[in-house]
């Protein structure tokens, strides 16, 4: 009643402001200034401004996919049937309208566009469709179905994809375990003896782009020992697949006797590895510590923090702080951004949660500076300002979370939000 | 100086006394009252559950369960023991959200700290619900060892 009442008194005064300031903006133009300190609510260096393509596509944006033509596929991670799992949309200027949607019910991660197909994962499948000259899906009802059976068991689900110039599909599987121990997340439970989880996820596997109903047989497992991989881009500098892994949770939760929370909120490093085919990543005997600069041997098999392993594993090419979430890569070949940009990796951070009591962090798109295929330099936030407000990124009460990044045809950029199913564009004006 | 002393020692345990008179009025959970049980249980959240539900008790988005009016914790108490004591591996979904992160089994916590730390969670957050007892975490306890 009384809420009502305020509502009635409210109505004519919003009204009023309202037409003032229709009125006001009929007769003035626009501040010139304005466009620079909107920017979408992000903050980025000098000469760079955002837009918003789109705002709150129910389910939230993970993966995207972009065509030539201007059309944009963004996937949508958890749908349920009538709704649907892609939205096409078509990008003019600093705006996208939706075209139209497929996949009815098809929840999932994966977007790509490769030799005139979309692809297109589950958390268990992967499929294709055949696209026009236009780029546009012929027949969106009837995808192939390219891979089938993968795992996918309450952690790290959604699957990865990518295909490379010589029709190899690769798929992260993602570990359905923190760290591998006889009790998943257990305190002070220990190891399995010849970690299990290896043998069907927790690596990525490759299969043939074209081939239909593979199943784990059909794969190769192409790199091994990494945790979680969520974003993944092809350096076609090194020619090589590389990916960043989400490094494992809870060191203190499970050995607090040798992790304060300090130490746990920053370790172990969110990693980018350059892979080749029978890389190892280590895990779960070891993590790699970004402040050592070693890989440490994991307290549930006999490290302490301090002692070090994994001579068989690879070594990242870069690390970054823990708990951060990388969940897109993205090396720029575009010809809008500076030169510096050029060849460098964008790296969008989800955001972390497993940083508590210390403050959340992440929720920001990183750009990391690259010279013949290896890093370069120190890597730079390039945007913030996606959780909305300081108590927003500590508390971990994001607005928005970057989660998948591709590049436009025109050299922008495009980030993805899976919270509030936002699509940014970033755009450099000289 | 040393009838100071006395006065104040005095009055003070006048104050105790009374405190404690005044609180077995009220219907408390054993062994320190409410506020003691909330105080136990403050401590107990901000070490162990704090890492994965959050400090205002929301949880993770498709991880971690919020812990805010939710059935699972203003319901059954003996489920909710069973939750802290045996964890949880199911994919539940809470208004409309799933969450699917795995809840170890938190048995190494003593009874009264379970008490304590449930007692806690079913009334912050916005949430107001009966006290867990130690009692009831040992019938829990005793009944899953069975």
């Amino acid at each position: 009643m009384k809420k009502k009442n305020l509502l009635t008194l409210m109505l004519p005064i919003a009204a009023a402001i309202g037409l003032i300031t229709f009125n006001a903006l009929k007769n003035d133009p626009p501040p010139k200034h304005k466009i620079a300190i909107d920017n979408a609510g992000l903050t980025l260096p000098a000469g760079f401004s955002a837009s918003t393509l789109v705002d709150n596509l129910p389910g939230g944006v993970r993966e995207m996919a972009v065509t030539p033509q201007g059309d944009l596929y963004a996937k949508i991670y958890k749908v349920k049937a009538p709704a649907k799992g892609v939205v096409v949309l078509h990008v003019a200027g600093d705006k996208a309208t939706v075209k139209t949607s497929f996949g009815t019910g098809f929840s999932g991660s994966g977007m790509y566009i490769k030799n005139g197909y979309l692809y297109a994962s589950s958390d268990q499948e992967v499929f294709r469709y055949k696209l026009d000259s236009k780029n546009e899906v012929i027949d969106p009802e009837h995808p192939e179905k390219i891979v089938t059976g993968l795992i996918a068991r309450r952690e790290h689900q959604p699957k990865a994809i990518l295909v490379d110039n010589n029709d190899n599909l690769y798929v992260n599987i993602g570990a359905f375990s923190n760290s591998c121990q006889e009790k998943d997340r257990q305190f002070h439970s220990m190891g399995m003896k010849g970690c299990p989880v290896l043998d069907s996820a927790a690596g990525i596997w490759q299969f043939k782009a074209d081939k239909l109903n593979q199943h784990y047989s059909d794969g190769v497992r192409y790199a091994t020992g990494l945790r979680n991989v969520v974003g993944m881009d092809w350096n076609t500098q090194a020619n090589q697949l590389f990916v960043m892994q989400h490094g494992r949770d809870g060191l203190h939760d499970i050995f607090p006797e040798m992790f304060d929370t300090k130490q746990s909120s920053l370790l172990p490093a969110e990693c980018m590895y350059a892979l080749k085919k029978g890389d190892n990543g280590g895990w779960p005997y070891i993590y790699y510590d970004q402040i050592q600069h070693k890989k440490i041997v994991a307290p549930e098999y006999g490290g302490d923090g301090k002692k070090t392993g994994g001579e068989s594993a690879i070594d990242p090419i870069a690390a970054y702080p823990g708990h951060l979430a990388p969940d897109a890569l993205l090396f720029y070949t575009g010809n809008q951004f500076p030169e510096k940009y050029k060849n460098g990796a964008f790296i969008a951070f989800h955001g972390s949660w497993n940083r508590a009591p210390e403050p959340q962090a992440g929720y920001f798109v990183v750009f990391q500076p690259f010279k013949d295929g290896k890093p370069d330099g120190q890597w730079e936030v390039f945007a913030n300002g996606f959780a909305g407000t300081q108590a927003q990124t500590e508390s971990g009460r994001a607005e928005h979370r970057p989660c998948g990044l591709v590049q436009a045809p025109d050299g922008s950029i495009y980030v993805s939000d899976d919270t509030k199913g936002t699509i940014y564009k970033i755009s450099y004006k000289k | 100086m040393t009838l100071n002393k006395i006065a104040i020692t005095f009055i003070l345990l006048l104050f105790i006394t009374a405190g404690s008179f005044a609180q077995t009025k009220k219907p408390v959970a054993k062994s320190g009252g409410l506020a003691a049980s909330m105080a136990g249980g403050k401590k107990i959240y901000s070490n162990i559950c704090v890492s994965c539900h959050q400090a205002d008790g929301g949880g993770v988005p498709n991880m971690n369960p919020p812990l805010i009016k939710t059935t699972y914790v203003l319901g059954n108490k003996t489920r909710l023991i069973n939750i802290v004591l045996n964890g949880f591996t199911e994919n539940v979904e809470i208004n409309g959200s799933t969450y699917s992160n795995t809840m170890p089994a938190h048995d190494f916590l003593k009874d009264q700290e379970i008490a304590d730390v449930l007692t806690y969670v079913r009334n912050s957050f916005g949430n107001k619900a009966p006290a867990v007892t130690l009692a009831e975490v040992k019938k829990a306890r005793a009944a899953a060892k069975k």
